[in-house]
């Protein structure tokens, strides 16, 4: 315990002093929060008041680009700069240090939330979820699904440099398409189908279901399964493919 | 009981035998040096006895135990200077040795480990602003902080100027004074005779001598007699300098030429080391 929260003390000064991880990971769903707010938030947007519907957009978009995006990239450079190895022969265990990233990672995607929902209270006058327990229990499962498919992507990914590509490169669309951004009523039927497949989407709806309509998670099972299945597609990849090696040799 | 015991180690990538069945061992409080050229194994050597890769045969005891059982006291007792690799660039030199010195049960005052590598000016800095040589020296604190019994430096010099060579070999020579056990690889002869007690040369996977220094030396021709001849240099090793010099001196003096740069004298580490690799290499 002593030397997880050591570990931890030291991943929380290591993300906020990468500036760059941190804008993009962090700040980046805030700023998008007040821009596209402002562009439709006062809008109604399939039945429901625009801050309302972009909120759960944000939070999971936050989701994809702090546990998702930020996770992979952390994990891929501190892998290729060889410090993943030289930690690989201390005493630290492998599981503490693993488990410290992961609740450093989950820390700042809860924060992010809670910055955006207070935003969304304070600001634009958006109700705080009925159900705080379902609210806590879906964003923790959208976290635990997209850490492990971030540790996952790390085997896909062969050098620091091309990291940043790759990730954006699936992250940013898989936000779109599933509706972060905007309504997907107006997406093709394809784009849709393919939504449907994704986790994002399915957390996107949980949230907006839990925030927006007061409901509680149990009666989105489905939801539910389908983030929890790539949860498990991504723990998988994880425990089969990460290395602390660099890839080099 | 000795500190590293390794037979008939070998280990292959694919096709490529990088090490090919090696025998040495090091006592406690020695200091080992694994000579060779760029690609002659060492690395892969020390990868294997810190734990990093597997073997593919052999026995190897570090410390009493087969690297590939580690466990965390195991490797609370060993510490690793890597050949590459960075630290975290923007952590300071004092945070990355309060982050390792907190892994040990029993490390060494970051402060001390300060003094000991000379980055006491520096221990605010972030490290992606320190110079390649001040890079190293943190490698080496942050392998000591931990207080290990045993030290595996890979190539610990590589890349610095004359200077900070010497500086970093007073550094490693204050260690054995602590009374650590080091095996240090380096393709600089020079480096593994001013601190080395004995030195393997391993060239190809195999380690083709070994000894103290002086045995080494020993082992070679007596006598070198160097001289250039059309700009080119040529170098003779004999047992009987007396004969080959008065028949070089008396050809150039019928053909009245000079032995440009004449010169005679026992072999160096260097050129004992070279004619082993390079009798390997044919």
């Amino acid at each position: 315990m002593r030397l997880f929260l050591h570990q931890l003390k030291a991943e929380q000064t290591l993300f906020w002093r990468s500036r760059e991880l941190a804008f993009f990971t962090f700040l980046l769903p805030i700023l998008f929060f007040l821009l596209l707010g402002s562009a439709y938030g006062d809008d109604e947007i399939n039945g429901v008041d625009g801050y309302q519907f972009l909120l759960a957009g944000m939070i999971g978009y936050g989701a994809a680009s702090t546990t998702f995006a930020g996770l992979a990239l952390l994990l891929v450079i501190r892998r290729e700069s060889g410090v993943l190895k030289r930690l690989r022969a201390t005493p630290l265990p492998p599981s503490t240090y693993v488990g410290a990233v992961l609740g450093s990672i989950i820390f700042i995607f809860l924060l992010e939330a809670a910055i955006l929902i207070a935003l969304g209270r304070l600001a634009y006058d958006v109700p705080i979820a009925d159900s705080l327990a379902s609210l806590i229990l879906v964003l923790l499962l959208g976290a635990a699904s997209f850490a492990a498919l971030g540790i996952g992507l790390t085997a896909l990914i062969k050098s620091a440099e091309g990291s940043s590509a790759v990730v954006n490169a699936l992250y940013l669309p898989l936000s779109f398409i599933s509706g972060a951004f905007f309504s997907q009523d107006t997406f093709p039927d394809l784009l849709q189908k393919l939504a449907a497949l994704l986790p994002l989407s399915h957390l996107i709806a949980l949230t907006r279901d839990v925030m927006v309509y007061d409901e509680r998670i149990w009666e989105h099972l489905d939801d539910v399964a389908v983030i929890a299945v790539w949860g498990l597609v991504g723990l998988a990849g994880a425990v089969r493919g990460f290395r602390w090696e660099p890839r080099e040799g | 009981m000795n500190a590293i015991e390794v037979r008939g180690l070998r280990k292959s990538y694919g096709a490529f035998e990088a090490v090919r069945g090696i025998d040495f061992e090091l006592g406690a409080g020695e200091v080992f040096g694994l000579l060779g050229p760029n690609g002659a194994g060492k690395t892969t050597t020390v990868e294997i006895l810190v734990g990093y890769r597997r073997r593919d045969a052999g026995e190897v005891r570090v410390l009493g135990k087969d690297p590939e059982r580690a466990d965390r006291a195991w490797r609370s007792r060993i510490g690793i200077v890597p050949q590459t690799g960075e630290l975290f660039p923007n952590l300071s030199v004092i945070e990355h040795l309060e982050l390792f010195a907190g892994y040990y049960d029993n490390p060494r005052p970051p402060s001390e480990v300060l003094a000991v590598v000379g980055l006491e000016e520096k221990a605010r800095a972030r490290t992606r602003m320190l110079s390649g040589g001040q890079k190293r020296r943190l490698d080496l604190g942050v392998a000591l902080v931990g207080d290990p019994e045993l030290l595996f430096l890979d190539e610990p010099t590589t890349g610095f100027d004359p200077g900070a060579r010497r500086a970093a070999w007073e550094t490693i020579r204050s260690l054995r004074s602590f009374g650590k056990t080091i095996l240090l690889t380096t393709h600089y002869i020079e480096e593994a005779h001013q601190l080395a007690d004995r030195v393997a040369v391993l060239t190809r996977g195999e380690i083709v001598a070994s000894g103290t220094p002086a045995e080494l030396i020993a082992q070679a021709p007596s006598t070198v007699i160097r001289y250039r001849r059309n700009g080119e240099q040529v170098v003779l090793e004999t047992e009987e300098p007396v004969r080959v010099l008065h028949e070089l001196t008396a050809e150039a003096l019928r053909d009245g030429l000079e032995l440009q740069g004449l010169e005679v004298h026992r072999p160096t580490l260097e050129e004992v080391y070279l004619s082993l690799t390079e009798e390997a290499a044919e």
